[in-house]
């Protein structure tokens, strides 16, 4: 029996047109939590779903050993038999059914066609009580969060016998409390002997978890290294991932920061569907001009109610409080009005409050503000064009055409493509929500340095983060939000994680639940 | 400096490659549309083989303008209702409720004609309107509230017919239907005047061609070689050419083509070139998108339906008009053809996708079936089962086609 659980030997996979992988080879040791980095595109995703037999066996050359035995998988079942299960990045849970339904789906406890729900409920249970999840098995799942939804996830893995679990971008959607959890439960499984491989753009988390470090860049193997024995640090990951050293990963700025251009004030919005629930309590902020003012906070802090609250009231209901531009009050109580009046909001779900992935990068990027390209109402196309090819020059998007439909983008050019369609809006506040989430690191660089360019010209920039390392070097300033409260105001030169996370869990008042 | 135009230039000089696959992207997109032409031509030939040469016989093409011309009207409608991502099941009823009031309107009470449209075409609204605003406002599911529509509309024609039709129309009225334009040439065995306006529209087609390759060329885009250019026109100005030959040597353009042929043109400018149009084609898209764009998505929906309840009542005006009665009957699975229209001409059940152009090339489709069945002498029934095939067929080519582009 040989050291390694898994080889992957001289894997090479073909589109048309693109090499997604050129003979890549991964060895995962038995035991072991191992690392999959890689910018976007890289091929990670490409090569988990050769392993797991969603390109059977055929579309691709080179082989797989899964504990020394050659395997021929035609399709997931045959994978997942033999123990390698994966939990993909958009969770694949049913959220009208219950937890004990989810996890059982496709592997129900049945004889005869028939489900033996009492069997299912108690397996149910234990498998909870391993993940450390305290629900009832009839819990729907549409009513748990994400962080819990993940574990459910992780449950239905546990379920299979896992020999192998393999993790897409696990974390992407939890906040750090939830994160935390998780990488600490994958440490568990660990040392009961379970092996996994993580695939992750968060490398403070890899650092954290992984025994080594497959790295990929472009479709082939850079290195493998040894978490310990090399003592891999992020830069030198970084360096692996995108092949030149990223002195810094966040752009140098003197920031040219004048008057306040945009005031909230005593904002207060209630929750949509629970009428009595406050979600932002009482809120006043400002931001000047040129200035990037960042909000820090925990999922659920209230962070995107507020600024999609702002946004033309796309949030929320019985809302109060005033919003003033260059000192008078402005109206934005729909979206027309807050674009009209110069604020632009940059959603934290891309594909599904961003873009029309159906249409093209040219319709996508002109529609918030089609009127400036119109005459009487007659979209001018030649201008249009030239109006897209402009922003996929400047802000580099990677695109065979502006006539590429945007589905068929990578996350970071989708990104760019959201923030042309908000830059030809021509904002004078521009509200970023999670700008940079699942996003390479390469990419983030060059996002970054978009928001500095906007900065510089003298645009005013709220910028919502979960990575406090992002709010940190990016933002002249920072506001804390616990539980739909500022709870504290710092400058850049004061802030440190410490001091931000103290803020960001803050609580005023316990709520029952 | 330079300008984003010769930047432009300059981006697509230097990559050739990415200009072939521009090409193919281009055939791709197109395959949809064109896959549909080609069909269409192929079902065309196949009749006209079966039945012996009658199918593109003069007086028979007229004939299959005035049978499915109010089928045409309520694809055009329909085609946007899809395209925002709804469906409309009401507009066969809505088109016999139109009729009947028009019935009662001209024939019992001796309204003026003029008057009787205009009033029609305002109750269309009025409908369309109603269920707009169910549909858009109180976010009611189209297919409930049209389903609703379709028996409340239905239970109104009955209720204002009492069950009986009305009959005769003015001759004037009927003319809507079955009028053709006067010969002003006063032409023997030819209409003359046909003639000339087949050449005038071949015309300002081809300037309108001219002039938008001008355009592009002006703006630097890569434009299709001279060539490709020159067959493309020449193609379609033979098309129009023969078309109006053929009419002309029997009674020349039907008063309903030109209709038809204003609504398509118009509608199909709206689809393609206006702000209006962009924000249909995003509300089905994505509407949530739309919505954080700041298109005010509701008010966008419930004017695509009041546009569905106004074509919708011409659609009833026209068939009455055909029909020269208004009965409790008509219109009756219009709203199933109009649709099947529409998918066979490349619209997304999930919306976002679709032209004006597919819509009337699907109600062609299924237009040349019927009437190609009809003269081949086979019953409604073996008709009916043969339109369910070809409707599962086309679409099911499409999403082949489509899994096959992706």
């Amino acid at each position: 029996m040989s050291e390694f659980i898994l080889e992957m030997r001289g894997i090479t996979k073909e589109f048309p047109g693109v090499k997604a992988l050129d003979n890549v080879n991964l060895k995962v040791r038995e035991g072991e939590i191992h690392a999959l980095c890689g910018e976007n595109g890289a091929g990670k995703s490409t090569l988990m779903k050769v392993l797991s037999g969603v390109y059977p066996y055929g579309t691709y050359s080179g082989e797989i050993l899964f504990k020394g035995e050659v395997c021929k998988f035609k399709n997931i079942k045959q994978s997942e038999e033999l123990g390698i299960v994966i939990i993909h990045q958009e969770l694949a849970l049913i959220p009208y059914l219950s937890i004990a339904e989810n996890i059982f789906l496709g592997n129900e406890r049945a004889k005869k066609g028939i489900i033996n729900w009492n069997e299912t409920i108690v397996k149910t249970k234990e498998l909870l009580q391993k993940v450390g999840l305290d629900e009832s098995p009839h819990t729907l799942v549409g009513n748990l969060g994400v962080g819990k939804q993940q574990l459910v996830e992780i449950a239905k893995a546990l379920s299979k016998e896992v020999k192998l679990l393999i993790l897409d971008e696990p974390t992407a959607a939890l906040n750090e409390d939830d994160s935390e959890n998780l990488l600490n439960l994958l440490l568990e499984f660990k040392k009961q002997g379970m092996s996994a491989i993580i695939i992750s753009h968060k490398l403070n988390e890899i650092s954290k978890v992984a025994d080594s470090i497959t790295i990929l860049r472009d479709g082939k193997t850079i290195e493998t290294l040894d978490m310990k024995r090399d003592n891999v640090t992020e830069d030198r990951i970084i360096r692996g991932m995108v092949g030149r050293d990223l002195t810094n990963r966040y752009p140098v700025r003197n920031p040219k920061i004048g008057d306040v251009i945009f005031e909230v004030k005593d904002w207060n919005v209630y929750h949509p569907l629970h009428s009595e629930r406050k979600v932002i309590d009482n809120v006043s902020i400002y931001i000047r001009k040129g200035e990037i003012v960042g909000i820090a906070g925990l999922m659920g802090a209230g962070r995107t109610e507020l600024a999609m609250s702002v946004f033309g009231k796309s949030y929320g209901r019985k809302i109060s409080g005033k919003v003033f531009k260059n000192g008078s009050e402005i109206d934005v109580s729909d979206v027309s009005k807050a674009i009209a009046n110069g604020i632009a909001y940059v959603s934290e779900d891309r594909k599904g409050n961003g873009l029309i992935l159906m249409e093209d990068i040219r319709k996508n990027i002109t529609l918030s503000r089609l009127g400036k390209i119109a005459k009487k109402f007659v979209v001018d196309e030649n201008k249009e064009i030239i109006e897209a090819e402009r922003f996929r020059d400047q802000l580099k998007i990677k695109t065979p055409s502006v006539f590429q439909k945007t589905e068929a983008l990578s996350g970071g050019n989708q990104q760019k493509v959201v923030l042309s369609k908000w830059i030809f809006a021509e904002p004078d506040i521009l509200i970023l929500d999670e700008p940079t989430r699942g996003i390479d690191v390469g990419a983030k660089y060059e996002i970054y340095t978009i928001i500095h360019q906007l900065a510089e010209e003298g645009k005013a920039i709220l910028m919502i983060s979960s990575e406090l390392p992002e709010i940190l070097g990016m933002c002249d300033r920072i506001y804390v939000m616990s539980e739909g409260r500022i709870t504290g105001e710092v400058n850049r030169d004061e802030a440190t994680q410490e001091k931000l996370m103290k803020l960001m869990t803050k609580t005023t008042v316990r709520r029952v639940v | 400096m330079q300008t984003p135009a010769q930047k432009a230039i300059q981006h697509r000089s230097t990559a050739n490659e990415s200009k072939i696959q521009l090409l193919k992207q281009m055939m791709k997109n197109n395959m949809r549309s064109y896959g549909m032409v080609i069909a269409l031509v192929l079902i065309m030939l196949l009749f006209q083989i079966l039945t012996g040469g009658i199918l593109l016989r003069p007086l028979n093409i007229t004939n299959l303008i005035l049978q499915n011309s109010y089928i045409l009207v309520l694809a055009i409608g329909m085609m946007l209702v899809i395209i925002t991502g709804h469906i409309d099941l009401s507009v066969g009823s809505v088109a016999a409720f139109v009729g009947a009031l028009a019935g009662i309107l001209m024939v019992q009470h001796h309204v003026p004609m003029f008057v009787t449209v205009l009033i029609s075409l305002l109750l269309g609204a009025l409908i369309g309107a109603w269920q707009g605003f169910w549909v858009a406002y109180a976010k009611i599911p189209a297919f409930i509230v049209t389903l609703a529509g379709m028996l409340l509309f239905r239970g109104f024609t009955m209720i204002i017919l009492e069950g009986q039709s009305i009959a005769p129309f003015p001759k004037s009225f009927q003319n809507i239907s079955s009028g053709f334009l006067p010969d002003l040439f006063h032409g023997q065995n030819l209409h003359i005047f046909t003639l000339v306006i087949g050449l005038i529209a071949s015309i300002l087609f081809i300037g309108s061609e001219i002039r938008k390759r001008n355009n592009q060329k002006q703006y630097g885009f890569t434009i299709s070689p001279a060539a490709v250019f020159g067959a493309k026109l020449i193609v379609i100005v033979a098309i129009i050419i023969a078309f109006s030959y053929v009419l002309a040597t029997y009674e020349g353009i039907p008063t309903i083509l030109i209709i038809l042929a204003m609504l398509i043109i118009a509608y199909s400018f709206v689809a393609n070139k206006t702000v209006i149009g962009r924000h249909i084609y995003a509300i089905g898209g994505n509407e949530k998108a739309a919505q954080l764009s700041g298109i005010k998505t509701k008010r966008v929906t419930f004017w695509v339906f009041v546009n569905m309840g106004v074509l919708a009542a011409l659609s009833g005006l026209i068939f009455a008009a055909r029909l020269n009665a208004a009965t409790p009957k008509a219109g009756n699975l219009f709203e199933l053809d109009a649709i099947a229209a529409c998918f066979i001409g490349g619209a997304s059940a999930y919306g976002g996708v679709g032209t004006i152009s597919g819509a009337i090339i699907g109600g062609l489709v299924m237009g040349v079936i019927n009437n190609g069945m009809s003269l081949l002498g086979l019953g409604i029934d073996w008709q009916q089962a043969i339109k369910g095939l070809v409707l599962l067929v086309a679409v099911a080519f499409d999403i082949y086609n489509k899994n096959k582009a992706a």
